[in-house]
C-alpha cells in the first residue's frame, strides 16, 4: 500500500520533470521567438512582407540608415552603397549591398538583420532581402545584395529615422557537406 | 533493530540507509567545498596585485568557471541534500526516506560526474572557461573541446538533483508519522518540500538548454546561433528561467536550518511558524517570474524591465517577513551564543546585507552601472556565503552531536566562527567598493586604483580558507571521540530528532512516534 502511494507520486513527479524539460527544448526557443516577432524585441525584423497597394505619406519623411557588419572572422567586403536613404511612409525602396570575397576559396554568408528602435521593427516590412537567403560568394566573386523595403504608414510619429543593421556570418562550415553533397550530384549529372 | 549496516566499503556502496546517505552526501559536499575553495584561493591570489603573477589569463577563466559550478553544484546542493537526507526522516518521524534505493542512486552518480567534470582539467583546450553562467556563444561557438564533457556532467547531476527531489517529496507527502500534519512539520521540512518542488520545475529546463548547447555544438542546429537564425540573448532567458529559482534552491533549506536553531538557542518557540510556510511559498514563486533582472542590458522594452524590476522588489517583503520573524524569536529570550547561534545570528545579519544588495541591483536603471562588476561579485556571494554556507556549517554544529554521540570543541568551533566572519566580511566587503567604482568580474588583472581594495579581499580569502581548515579538524575530531553528547544535547530543543539516543541508532522510527 505504502509502496504504491510512492510510486504514485513519483510517477507524477516525473511527469512534470520530463514535460518541464519538454517546455525548455521546445515550447520556449518558439514561444521566444513568437514574442520578439510580435514586440518588435531585440530589432528582429519580420519575414518576406506581401506588398499590399497603401497610400504613400508624403507629408513626412523618414530617414533610414544602414549599417553593416562582419561577425568574428567573416574575411568578405561588405557594405550598403549608400549610407542613407530619405523615404515616405508607404513607399517603394529599392537598395543595395555590396558584398566582395577576396578569399581563394568559395563561402557562404547569411546576413541577419537588426533594426533599432525596437517599436520600429514591427512596421518596417521587406518585400525583398538578400538575408531571406544564404549568399554563396565563389572565390574572388563580388555581388550586388538586393534589398526592397516599405516602411508602413501606420509608423509612430516619434520615429524619424529607423537604423537598419545587417551583421554577415560565415556559414560555410555550417553547410559545406550540403554542398560537397550538391557538386558531387552535380557532377554525376554532368 | 534487525540488523546493522555491512561491514567495509560495501556498507556505502551499497547502503539504502538515509543517515549513510546523508553521511555520503556531506563528505562529498565537504571535500567539493574543499576543491572549490582553493580554486577560489588561486584567484584571489592572482588577484592580490595588479598584472599577471601567477596564472595565465586561459587558466584564469577556467578557475572562475569551475569554481563557481563546483560550489553550486558539488559544495552547496550536495550539503543541503545530506542534510535533508539525515534529519527529514528523523524529523518526521519516518523509519526512511520513502525510496532508499534511488537514493543510493542518486548520491552514487554524483562522484561520476564530478570526475568527469574535473577531468576537463586536463584536457586539451583546458576546462570550461566561459563562466558558471555559460552564455553562449561563449559556451557554444567559441568553447574549449572539453565543454562535451561539462554538458554531460551536467545531465549527470541534474539526474542526481531531480531524483533527490522527487524522493524528498515522496517521503514528505507519504511516511509522516500520525498525527503530524503538514503544518505541525519543523520549518527546515517545509522549506525543503518547496526546495523539491522547485528543483523538478528548473532542473529540467537546466538539462534542457545543455542539451539545446549539445544540438548546436554537435548536429548543427541553430538555437543559440544567430547566423543559423536562432539567437544567443535566448540562451540568457532559458539560462535564468533555471538559475534564478536554483538561487532560491540553495537558499530556502537555509531558512529552515535557521529556524531550528534561532528557538532552540533563545529558549522561545519560533515566532510566526505559519507567517514562515507562506513567505516560504511565496518566495519561491516570486523566484520564478523575475529571472530577466538577470539580464536589464539586453535591450528589453521598458514594460520588460519594469514588470521585473517590480517583481523582483516584492520578493524583499516575504524575506522581511521572514527576517522579522527570527528577530523576534531572540526578542527577550535567555539566548546564549553557542557555536550554532553564533553562526545562525551572523546568517541574519550578513545575509540581509546580500539582500540589501540585492535590493540596489534590482534597480533597473541602476543596475546599467552595476552589471558585471565586482558589485555583483560582492552581492552573490554575501548571499551565498553567509547565506548557505553559513547555515549549512550551522546545521552541522547543531546536528553533529546527534549524529556522533560526541560534542564537538566549543572553543574550536568558536574560533573557526570568528576567523571565519572576519575573512568573510575582509574579502566581500571591499569588492562593494571595488564594483562600485568599475572594477569587472572575471577579469585576471585590474587598473591600479583597485590595487588595496583586491589586497584585502585576497588576504581576507585566505582567513576565510584557513578558517576552514579548523572546521575539518573540528568535525574529524568529533567523529573520532569526544566528551559524550546526551539525548537532548541542546537545551530543551524542540523536534524529533531530539527524543532518539545520540548518536541517533541505524535505524531510527521503525515504529512511528507519537507526535502530540
Amino acid at each position: 500500500m505504502k509502496l504504491s502511494e510512492n510510486t504514485k507520486v513519483s510517477a507524477k513527479l516525473l511527469v512534470l520533470a520530463a514535460s518541464m524539460l519538454v517546455f525548455a527544448i521546445f515550447v520556449m526557443p518558439p514561444l521566444y521567438d513568437a514574442f520578439c516577432e510580435v514586440t518588435g524585441l531585440n530589432g528582429k525584423t519580420g519575414g518576406r512582407y506581401e506588398a499590399i497597394p497603401a497610400a504613400i505619406d508624403t507629408s513626412r519623411s523618414i530617414t533610414v540608415q544602414f549599417v553593416a557588419s562582419n561577425n568574428g572572422n567573416m574575411p568578405w567586403e561588405f557594405a550598403p552603397s549608400v549610407m542613407s536613404v530619405e523615404v515616405h511612409p508607404g513607399e517603394v525602396m529599392d537598395t543595395v549591398f555590396l558584398a566582395f570575397n577576396p578569399t581563394e576559396r568559395d563561402m557562404v554568408g547569411q546576413a541577419i538583420p537588426s533594426l533599432v528602435p525596437f517599436k520600429a521593427a514591427e512596421y518596417f516590412h521587406k518585400t525583398e532581402c538578400f538575408c531571406f537567403n544564404q549568399q554563396i560568394l565563389k572565390a574572388g566573386e563580388e555581388a550586388e545584395l538586393p534589398l526592397r523595403f516599405i516602411v508602413d504608414p501606420e509608423i509612430p510619429s516619434s520615429v524619424n529615422t529607423i537604423t537598419l543593421s545587417y551583421t554577415l556570418f560565415d556559414v560555410t562550415e555550417r553547410i559545406s557537406k550540403n554542398i560537397d553533397k550538391n557538386n558531387a550530384e552535380s557532377a554525376r549529372e554532368g | 533493530m534487525a540488523h546493522g549496516p555491512q561491514s567495509g566499503l560495501k556498507r556505502w556502496l551499497y547502503t539504502t540507509n538515509h543517515k549513510d546517505i546523508g553521511t555520503l552526501y556531506l563528505w562529498f559536499s565537504f571535500a567539493m567545498f574543499f576543491m572549490g575553495g582553493c580554486m577560489a584561493l588561486i584567484i584571489r591570489a592572482e588577484l592580490f596585485e595588479p598584472g599577471l603573477q601567477i596564472v595565465k589569463p586561459e587558466f584564469f577563466n577556467q578557475m572562475t568557471t569551475m569554481h563557481g559550478l563546483i560550489m553550486v553544484f558539488g559544495a552547496v546542493m550536495p550539503a543541503f541534500v545530506g542534510l535533508a537526507n539525515w534529519m527529514i526522516p528523523m524529523m518526521i518521524g519516518a523509519p526512511d526516506m520513502a525510496l532508499p534505493r534511488m537514493n543510493n542512486w542518486s548520491f552514487w552518480i554524483l562522484p561520476f560526474g564530478f570526475t568527469m567534470l574535473a577531468s576537463t582539467l586536463f584536457m586539451e583546450g583546458g576546462a570550461p572557461n566561459f563562466g558558471w553562467t555559460f552564455y553562449a556563444p561563449l559556451s557554444t561557438e567559441y568553447a574549449p573541446p572539453s565543454v562535451t564533457f561539462f554538458i554531460f556532467s551536467i545531465h549527470i547531476l541534474g539526474a542526481s538533483s531531480i531524483m533527490g527531489a522527487i524522493n524528498i517529496i515522496a517521503t514528505i507527502l507519504n511516511m509522516r508519522a500520525p498525527g503530524m500534519t503538514l503544518m505541525k512539520m519543523p520549518l527546515f521540512v517545509w522549506t525543503w518540500l518547496i526546495t523539491a518542488y522547485l528543483l523538478i520545475a528548473v532542473m529540467p529546463v537546466l538539462a534542457g538548454v545543455v542539451t539545446m548547447m549539445l544540438m548546436d555544438i554537435h548536429f548543427g542546429t541553430s538555437f543559440f546561433s544567430a547566423a543559423g537564425g536562432g539567437d544567443p540573448v535566448l540562451f540568457q532567458h532559458v539560462f535564468w528561467f533555471f538559475g534564478h529559482p536554483e538561487v532560491y534552491i540553495m537558499i530556502l533549506p537555509a531558512f529552515g536550518i535557521i529556524s531550528a536553531i534561532i528557538p532552540t538557542f533563545a529558549r522561545k518557540p519560533l515566532f510566526g511558524y505559519s507567517s514562515m510556510v507562506y513567505a516560504t511559498a511565496a518566495i519561491a514563486f516570486l523566484s520564478l517570474i523575475v529571472w530577466a533582472h538577470h539580464m536589464f542590458t539586453v535591450g528589453m522594452p521598458i514594460a520588460g524591465e519594469l514588470f521585473f524590476m517590480y517583481a523582483t522588489m516584492l520578493i524583499s517583503v516575504p524575506t522581511g517577513v521572514k527576517i522579522f520573524n527570527w528577530v523576534s524569536t531572540m526578542f527577550r529570550g535567555s539566548m546564549t551564543f553557542e557555536t550554532p547561534m553564533l553562526f545562525a545570528i551572523a546568517f541574519i545579519i550578513l545575509f540581509a546585507i546580500g539582500g540589501f544588495s540585492g535590493l540596489m541591483l534590482a534597480i533597473a536603471p541602476a543596475d546599467f552601472q552595476y552589471h558585471d562588476t565586482y558589485f555583483v561579485v560582492a552581492h552573490f556571494h554575501y548571499v551565498l556565503v553567509p547565506g548557505a554556507i553559513f547555515s549549512i556549517t550551522a546545521g552541522v554544529y547543531y546536528w553533529l552531536p546527534k549524529w556522533t554521540g560526541n560534542m564537538y570543541n566549543e572553543t574550536m568551533g568558536k574560533v573557526h566562527f570568528w576567523l571565519a566572519f572576519i575573512g568573510l566580511n575582509l574579502t566581500f566587503f571591499p569588492m562593494h567598493f571595488v564594483g562600485l567604482a568599475g572594477m569587472p568580474r572575471r577579469i585576471p588583472d585590474y587598473a591600479l586604483q583597485f590595487a588595496d581594495f583586491n589586497q584585502m579581499a585576497s588576504m581576507g580569502a585566505f582567513l576565510f580558507g584557513a578558517a576552514q581548515v579548523v572546521f575539518l579538524f573540528n568535525v574529524v575530531r568529533t567523529v573520532m571521540g569526544g566528551r559524550k553528547a546526551t539525548e537532548q544535547v541542546w537545551d530543551n530543543p524542540q523536534g524529533l530528532e531530539w527524543t532518539v539516543p545520540s548518536p541517533a541508532p541505524y535505524h531510527t522510527f521503525s515504529t512511528p512516534p507519537v507526535v502530540r
